[in-house]
């Protein structure tokens, strides 16, 4: 049988997480690095083989012309009535597949690199030792790839939502890794408990979709009676496909649930590249496409208002990502951005068929470029940063002498991610602007301006790291010299230099599209329509813009403009105050205004009353013990007083 | 001999065996082969029960394992026993935390004899009251369940322990109260034949307004235990002082008579009360899983945060017993389950550590993963399973739960639902809060240094409670299904009598 292996894919990281720790103190740091590497290099071979599998060994169904939806397993997990079942399942379908290769090739890459980046380095760079808990940081890995993996190939909203659950404590425990570090702790906790609250949102879509539509599976051409729920549940859709595009929202830090994702920075690098930029975060987009065919018929309002929200979202990042001086946080707010045109594309879809889905395509092909090309730029600022020994520009500037490798590789990412002919992003970059000029001219016009700023903040980030002027040349006494770093870091940048500039000619959209034919690129086969001119235009001039401002690092232009716009140079800087609002939001109206006073209401008031009523039996009975003195003259008293009263009191009544 | 009344066996002949036991040694043998004794029948219980049930058609078994005779004829009172899915489960929980405290009690000073007396003497009420179906012998299980606890924490405990005790010992005491006015309201309004609540819910002859009246004094005597608000303030107070195995049995177990007596006696004998009065208890619930949850962010004692934690969790069960769905009742004992496991476990690390560090403070505390990893990693294993991480217990039963809930489609219900469900995220707060206190970031205190790790007694408990967790986590379809089977005639049972229930 086809695909009999699949259980695997998800089997094998599980194990080794589970191995590596548990055991993992008592191995030798390298041998638990192999272990979880080694696993992570077969899952890749055996997704790749699957990819080859489902698109050409096994190919398009003859009947329908369509890639078939294939359900490797389906095991019952939990039974909740007798339509709700929570299955645990594996199933193919063309984006699922696209993901399998997408997070095992990132999730390889990383392995491989991270034996370069978590080690303990000398002076002259020479590594010491591997950084105190290596062995955590690869269970951490596997259990996370296993957890996205299970999230892609799930057969139903439920299972997505539980590996989404487990992919965000994943993110939690590595953005933590470093858990002496306040940052670190903090920003581990924002991020997960923002993701929560988002998530929040989509369990509650889940409760509304599946008791309305009585499943929970997405796929809805399984049975005829499943389509007439559907209908009959027309009227909760929108809401329940927006409440889950919440949740979706959260995990890809759209506005204004991003605040999280800047701040998971603290993590290491690698971490950074496979989640925060690579997988985890299009979680969010991945969940839309999934119900995309459900989005399109029930709620095509809905799905306009998710295009606008991430356009907003793609503006605002790549207004932050201009001015930050931490290249981590610059690459994170370019992440939010790109996501966001991903979320765009699908939001300004208005059909399966035809121009009207080319935004889905064009989606799931910016994802995956995306994903390559910006694992990459995360990659190559870890190199940076193992040199250098900080996040922070100013003490980097004209690495391009000391680093040749990592320059080339991040300059073939910016590039990429710029949207210059030849390269990745250029393909999946204007097919995105087309759908978006397909759906509303102003749309298209606006995420044209945002390609270009695109430009402008990824070559400022360009230049001042291996342009300018270099802080290592301004002190060579006392300053540590910088060089490049070892192969085992810089052979998976090259390997995802290579795949980001040859990804955009992949024919993606004869494996994906909306309603599941084939379609041509245009722009593969050399066919520019102006819209492609334009936006190669703009891109053009973002990077003429940053080179003549950041190139030679004298250009006194960037000085100039924060000094006379200072007010807007600083809410840039402080990300327009969105996280102090939250901030407020959270520690004074929800803290402050909640959970203090109630704190307060419960000791005080309730318990209070409690002990009040303790306090008053007690004071009834000091009050009365005096009565019960032992004194037989008080009793006697006491008696005779009672005798006489009784005894007068019948008489009373009987006369 | 009855394989239920083993259950009541063994703990009187560990008593005997802790009586004429000499020294610790032997005190601890008599507490780890009882223990073992009483958690390999359990899980032998449970084998034998599906067995048995796998005959018997299904969505109306009956009780297994019943036997019954006289023992007070003149009031009818009957030493009855019996077994349903709900029951094996307690039962088995029950056994699972009288085995890992015993362990987490390993090294208690001073009396150990004494405390493992009061201890077992404990543990044979709670299994009574989870094997009787007589209405007088349960509550007589169930006092006997209640008075140890004085005494365990007024003598072993800490901090202001005589006014815990009291506390806790007046509340559940006034819980009672109203317990033996239902019993006896019960009793004599369905004819004063008999005491079996089987035989008492198939006359079902208690007028409703005799019903309505006598609901709240049972829903409320067990829902003190059950820590419904506002009768929910001896849980901090009793939770912070008792020592370590206490908490563990008390929270892992004892507050879970308060679920299973709402849901066997309340609602299984008085049905036709509940459309007058569960929407009444419905908004207590609900205002008991947010207002835990939010009471829990801001305290500082670690016992505290746990003990308000648990009034959330608890009140979830609650809160679920009163939606009234089949899937619902079944979430509820799944949380029963799933809160005992890992509310025992919270307590028994929370212990461990304060018994190292000397404080329970989170002010004082921090970066204890460094110098104690392994209950460091048990603590954080017992936080995510708390706040409902896929892959241990919470989150089975948390998802059951709403899914659930949300089968009642009135507007009333969905919103108490979606109210309830915003305790995953003030959950996940209060979690990570302390997490990121105590055991991440710098050790503040020099001390801290010298503090050593779990030794093997307190790993067989932490581990034992982890595999626990994480076995209903990932595998949590036979427990649902045991539960499932025993919920359905219940439910087919009360929605006769009531408009409220679904299916």
């Amino acid at each position: 049988m086809e695909y009999s292996y699949a259980f695997l894919i998800l089997l094998l990281p599980f194990l080794s997480f589970l191995l590596i720790g548990l055991a993992g103190m008592k191995m030798k740091k390298p041998v638990a690095g192999l272990i979880g590497t080694l696993v992570i290099g077969s899952v890749f071979a055996m997704s790749v083989f699957t990819a080859y599998e489902y698109f050409f060994a096994v190919g398009r169904d003859a009947a329908t012309g369509l890639y078939p939806t294939v359900t490797v397993f389906n095991l019952t997990w939990l039974k909740f009535t007798e339509l709700l079942t929570f299955n645990i399942g594996f199933r193919l379908t063309p984006i699922s597949v696209m993901m399998l290769i997408v997070i095992t090739t990132v999730s390889f890459m990383v392995h491989i690199y991270s034996f370069g980046y978590m080690a303990e380095r000398d002076e002259n760079y020479k590594k010491e030792e591997y950084e105190p808990g290596f062995q955590r940081f690869y269970a951490y890995l596997s259990l996370f790839t296993m957890s996205m993996l299970g999230l892609v190939v799930a057969t139903n909203i439920f299972q997505m939502y539980l590996f989404w659950e487990l992919v965000g404590v994943c993110s939690y425990l590595l953005i933590g890794f470093y858990y002496p570090k306040h940052a670190a702790v903090h920003a581990s906790k924002k991020a997960f408990i923002v993701t929560r609250f988002a998530d929040l949102f989509f369990l509650i879509g889940i409760l509304f979709y599946s008791f309305y539509v009585g499943t929970f599976n997405y796929d809805l051409s399984a049975t005829p009676e499943l389509q007439s729920n559907l209908a009959g549940a027309a009227w909760v859709l929108p809401m329940a496909l927006f409440l889950m595009f919440i949740g979706g929202a959260g995990k890809s830090a759209m506005f204004p649930l991003h605040i999280w994702l800047p701040d998971a920075m603290e993590g290491p690098t690698p971490v950074s590249a496979l989640i925060h930029a690579a997988t985890m975060v299009v979680a969010g987009v991945y969940q839309v496409a999934s119900l995309f065919p459900i989005w399109v018929e029930y709620a095509p309002n809905q799905l306009h208002w998710v295009a606008y929200i991430a356009a907003f979202t793609a503006f605002y990042a790549a207004a932050v990502a201009c001015c930050q001086s931490d290249i981590k946080r610059g690459l994170a707010f370019s992440t939010i951005s790109q996501i966001a045109y991903m979320l765009v594309a699908l939001g300004v879809c208005t059909a399966m068929e035809g121009e009207g889905g080319v935004g889905y395509m064009a989606s799931m092909f910016h994802l995956f470029t995306h994903a390559m090309f910006k694992a990459l730029l995360f990659l190559c600022s870890g190199a940076i940063i193992v040199i250098i020994g900080s996040n922070f520009k100013e003490y980097m500037g004209g690495l391009h002498k000391y680093m040749p490798i990592t320059n080339i590789c991040f300059l073939i990412g910016t590039i990429a991610i710029s949207g210059f002919f030849p390269l990745a992003g250029f393909f999946s970059k204007d097919e995105i602007v087309d759908a978006c000029f397909h759906f509303s001219p102003f749309m298209g016009y606006f995420m044209t301006l945002v390609s270009g700023m695109t430009a402008f903040y990824m070559f400022r980030l360009y230049y001042v790291i291996f342009w300018g002027n270099s802080y290592y040349e301004a002190d060579p006494e006392h300053r540590r010299k910088p060089a490049e770093v070892p192969f085992v870091m810089w052979g998976p940048l090259v390997f995802l230099a290579v795949v980001s500039c040859f990804a955009g000619w992949i024919p993606f959209g004869h494996f994906v599209s909306a309603d599941g034919h084939a379609e041509d690129i245009a722009l593969q086969s050399l066919h520019f329509g102006p819209t492609a001119w334009m936006s190669l235009c703009v891109a053009f001039v973002g990077f003429g813009l940053a080179t003549w401002m950041y190139a030679k690092g004298t250009n006194p232009l960037p000085d100039m403009l924060q000094r006379r716009m200072p007010r807007l140079h600083k809410a840039a800087l402080n990300r327009f105050y969105i996280d102090d609002a939250w901030q407020f939001f959270t520690h004074k109206i929800v803290f402050g205004l909640f959970s203090k006073p109630i704190a307060w209401f419960d000791r005080r008031v309730i318990d209070g009353t409690f002990n009040f009523m303790a306090w008053g039996a007690q004071e009834a009975g000091e009050t009365i013990r005096p009565w019960q003195s032992g004194d037989v003259r008080s009793y006697a008293v006491w008696f005779l007083t009672g005798t006489v009263a009784l005894t007068l009191i019948l008489l009373a009544i009987a006369l | 001999m009855n394989i239920l009344t083993l259950f009541v066996v063994i703990p009187v002949l560990m008593l005997i065996g802790l009586w004429l036991s000499k020294n610790d040694n032997q005190v601890r043998g008599v507490m780890v082969t009882g223990a073992t004794a009483l958690l390999g029948l359990a899980i032998y219980l449970v084998f034998a029960f599906l067995e048995m049930r796998e005959t018997m058609p299904a969505d109306q078994y009956p009780m297994l394992f019943t036997y019954s005779t006289p023992w007070f004829k003149a009031l009818n009172i009957e030493y009855a026993i019996g077994v349903d899915g709900i029951s094996v489960v307690m039962i088995l929980l029950s056994a699972i935390i009288v085995f890992t405290g015993t362990f987490a009690s390993w090294q208690l000073e001073p009396m150990k004899k004494e405390y493992f007396l009061w201890f077992v003497l404990l543990s044979s009420g709670v299994f009574g009251f989870f094997i009787s179906v007589d209405l007088f012998t349960m509550f007589m299980f169930y006092e006997v369940a209640l008075i140890p606890m004085y005494l365990l924490i007024g003598v072993w405990g800490t901090g202001p322990k005589e006014y815990a005790a009291m506390k806790l010992t007046l509340m559940l005491m006034g819980g009672s109260a109203l317990l033996i006015i239902g019993i006896l309201g019960i009793y004599y309004f369905s004819g004063a034949t008999t005491m079996n609540i089987n035989e008492i819910a198939a006359m079902a002859n208690i007028p409703v307004e005799i019903q309505k009246i006598f609901f709240p004094f049972l829903f409320i005597g067990f829902g003190v235990l059950g820590a419904l608000f506002p009768f929910h303030t001896w849980s901090p107070d009793g939770h912070a002082s008792a020592p370590t195995a206490v908490s563990m049995l008390h929270a892992g177990v004892l507050m879970k008579l308060g679920g299973y007596g709402c849901f066997r006696i309340a609602m299984y004998l008085l049905p036709g009360a509940l459309d007058a009065w569960a929407p009444v208890f419905l908004v207590l619930t609900t205002i008991s899983v947010v207002y835990g949850a939010l009471s829990a962010c801001v305290q500082t004692d670690l016992k505290y945060i746990n003990a308000y934690s648990s009034v959330s969790h608890c009140g979830m069960v609650l809160f679920a017993l009163l939606m009234m769905t089949r899937t619902a009742i079944t979430g509820a004992v799944l949380q029963m389950l799933s809160h005992g496991l890992m509310t025992a476990l919270f307590f028994a690390v929370i212990g461990m550590i304060y018994h190292r560090a000397g404080t329970r403070d989170v002010r004082y505390l921090g970066g204890l993963m460094k110098v104690v990893p392994f209950l460091s990693v048990g603590y954080v294993v017992a936080g995510l399973a708390n706040l409902g991480l896929p892959g241990f217990s919470g989150f089975v039963a948390e998802m059951t739960i709403f899914v659930g809930s949300f089968q009642n489609a009135d507007t009333f219900h969905r919103v108490c639902t979606i109210i309830a469900c915003t305790s995953i995220v003030i959950t996940a707060v209060y979690i990570l809060r302390v997490v990121g206190k105590i055991l991440y970031q710098k050790i503040p205190n020099q001390e801290f240094y010298k503090l050593h790790d779990a030794t093997w007694d307190e790993r067989i408990a932490v581990i034992g409670l982890i595999a626990c967790v994480a076995g209903l986590g990932m595998f949590p379809l036979w427990a649902d299904e045991i539960i499932d089977g025993a919920v359905a005639p219940v439910i087919n049972h009360i929605s006769q009598f009531t408009a409220v229930a679904g299916l």
